[in-house]
């Protein structure tokens, strides 16, 4: 495969995780904290509306832990490709 | 021991650590100055921008915002966090590998323009400008109200603290600075907040607290409690908020996309040694925020159940010294309209006695709760750190964008690296000097131009920057006729429904553009923007191939290398 071809794979790969990656952020804050907020306020976790939770709490950790899933998928993709640095 | 020694013993001790700091790190070239030599380690970095972008607001005014407003305070919680997430995802890594060392520096070079350049640069100056007058105000007000000075006074010494460090350090010194005032802010953000919520509910994070029962044996959960005061008051439901779905939709996306093209945020990942320390660093940042942040909607509800419990229908005369206190100040007024001297605080404008300002709940939660005086002392020296912290990375913003944006390559490009690194101290000095003046004389738009200043981000720089990196195709026409056009667009909706200009008077909600609010207008003018960028584009010529290579370049991490001058 030549080089030029072996990174556009990459570049497709790298567009594949963010679609993942955003939809899962998109679906957590505008998605269950906003848009259906009312429908998940129906639920109720402890003393917490679920879709309440989401809005004030829920979305946050969501948000962190999609950061460093993408830093380990990024790092392994980097490898693959040989793009790592050092 | 009373509040106000203990706070002159605290706020001494952490600015002389500050200083000390400060003298430890100075900068001894531009890179040095610009970007901390580019070899901050990724955790030290994290703390750094999570004190950048921690401000006085987001310490001071942001818990009490969602005290007041219940739900509908996730527009600020959501906003900012998920911004990041468009940073680490999007921008981060790709800006970290371009390597200069400004925003500017990356639309000019990737739009192979002057004008995308200088229009980039305007931008950046006015949202910065805007944000670092209120860090100023924030300092003059924290001072005030502990050290017993006046509000001027309180930014003076502001002033003269954050000259000192940030013209002799520039980032370097910042970025260890800000290092330790993350460490005091978030310290001293939590302590009250465990407090609280132990004598609440008796659980030790607030985090749970806020979801748990109300330690009084009703068995009783504290936002049902919350919201079954608030009907029986008048006030909107706590869990449910006031404004419509659209408005909280379009005012949480304007933030996030604002809090990704804040070009004091983007430099920071221009500090660390490679793309993967940038996006390991965007980490770190937002999980040190995430602590802030999720405690902050915790302490919202603590501090409106403890204050409706305090104040509501009780005696006038029998108020707690807290009351008084603030009273003088002026934040806290009472009206006794029936004359019956109880406080009635009602959701009913008309028959409400009770006016607080809500940049107080966190300032006043740990006195209304009763709390010892060195945890008080505390909180005045983490809203002194979260203030002096973001004013600091903004001054260095302003100074890089005259000595290096300005000057290096607009005016005089022969300038050498030590006459650079003069001027760069130069311009911090005259931003402290211009920042102070805002501090003490704060125009009277301030709460609008913060909206301003989001949505112009939103709507110039982060499509632009984000198109540069996802479109190879997008070029100078497409990309300067959309930020145009995008500003434009944000600048009349917002004299139009925010501050009233060209029209007789403000406009009521009702006639909002498809009812959407001035603060979350950043989101049509970014639509705005990409819809006329990528229609101009298509219709004339591709960028040149030296652009599409840097593009190509980008978008692979490796070769990284530190961030060269040019």
């Amino acid at each position: 495969m030549s080089n030029d071809n072996k990174m556009k794979e990459y570049w497709k790969k790298n567009l594949r995780y963010l679609t993942i990656l955003l939809t899962i952020w998109f679906l957590v804050s505008f998605g269950f904290g906003i848009l259906f907020v009312d429908t998940l306020d129906t639920i109720r976790i402890g003393g917490f509306k679920l879709g309440f939770w989401f809005a004030q709490q829920g979305s946050i950790y969501v948000f962190v832990a999609l950061i460093f899933v993408y830093v380990k998928w990024m790092n392994d993709l980097d490898k693959e490709y040989d793009v790592h640095e050092d | 021991m009373d509040i106000q020694i203990w706070t002159y013993i605290i706020v001494g001790l952490t600015f002389a650590l500050y200083i000390g700091i400060a003298i430890w790190s100075r900068a001894g070239s531009t890179k040095d100055f610009y970007v901390a030599g580019g070899g901050v380690s990724p955790l030290a970095n994290g703390m750094a921008t999570a004190a950048d972008w921690m401000s006085a607001a987001s310490f001071i005014s942001m818990a009490g915002i969602i005290s007041f407003a219940g739900y509908d305070g996730a527009v600020y919680l959501m906003g900012s966090t998920g911004g990041y997430v468009l940073l680490a995802l999007l921008l981060a890594p790709y800006l970290r590998k371009f390597g200069k060392f400004t925003v500017p520096d990356f639309i000019g070079d990737r739009y192979y323009s002057t004008m995308a350049s200088t229009v980039s640069e305007i931008c950046a100056m006015l949202v910065t400008f805007t944000y670092v007058a209120g860090q100023m105000r924030g300092v003059g007000v924290v001072f005030a109200r502990f050290l017993e000075v006046d509000v001027n006074t309180g930014v003076y010494i502001g002033m003269a603290i954050v000259f000192f460090y940030a013209v002799l350090g520039g980032m370097k010194g910042i970025t260890y600075t800000q290092v330790a005032q993350y460490c005091v802010l978030i310290f001293a953000y939590m302590v009250p907040a465990f407090f609280i919520s132990i004598q609440l509910t008796g659980h030790f994070f607030p985090q749970l607290g806020f979801g748990a029962t109300v330690d009084d044996g009703s068995g009783v959960y504290l936002l049902d409690k919350l919201d079954q005061l608030h009907n029986e008051l008048g006030f909107a439901e706590y869990t449910s908020g006031s404004k419509s779905t659209i408005d909280v939709f379009a005012i949480t996306f304007a933030l996030m996309a604002g809090t990704a093209g804040l070009p004091h945020v983007i430099v920071r990942f221009f500090t660390v040694p490679k793309v993967r320390d940038a996006r390991k660093s965007a980490g770190y940042a937002l999980a040190l925020i995430a602590i802030l942040y999720t405690t902050a909607p915790a302490i919202g509800a603590f501090a409106r159940t403890n204050l409706i419990n305090t104040v509501s229908n009780k005696e006038y005369a029998s108020v707690p010294e807290w009351f008084t206190n603030w009273e003088t100040t002026g934040l806290i007024s009472f009206n006794d309209k029936n004359g019956d001297g109880k406080i009635q605080y009602v959701g009913d404008t008309e028959k409400n006695e009770l006016t607080i300002d809500r940049d107080i709940m966190v300032l006043a939660n740990p006195e209304i709760a009763n709390l010892p005086n060195w945890v008080i002392a505390l909180v005045a020296a983490g809203g002194l750190a979260a203030a002096l912290s973001t004013a600091a990375g903004l001054l260095l913003v302003i100074s890089a964008s005259l000595s290096h944006d300005l000057i290096k390559k607009q005016i005089k490009p022969d300038l050498t690296e030590k006459q650079e690194l003069i001027w760069a101290r130069i311009g911090a000095a005259v931003a402290v000097i211009v920042a102070g003046y805002f501090g003490i004389n704060p125009p009277g738009f301030v709460a609008a131009t913060v909206a301003l200043a989001f949505g112009l981000a939103a709507a110039s720089f982060f499509p632009a920057i984000i198109m540069g990196i996802f479109d190879k195709r997008m070029n100078r026409e497409g990309a300067v006729s959309g930020m145009i056009v995008g500003i434009t667009v944000m600048f009349i909706y917002m004299s139009v429904y925010k501050l009233g200009w060209f029209v007789e008077a403000v406009p009521p909600s009702s006639e909002w553009w498809f009812g959407i609010s001035p603060e979350g207008f950043g989101t049509i003018a970014m639509i705005v923007n990409i819809v006329v960028s990528v229609v101009v584009s298509r219709a004339t010529a591709p960028p040149p191939q030296e652009v599409q290579d840097i593009v190509e370049d980008i978008r692979l991490p490796k070769g990284a290398g530190a961030a060269i001058d040019h």
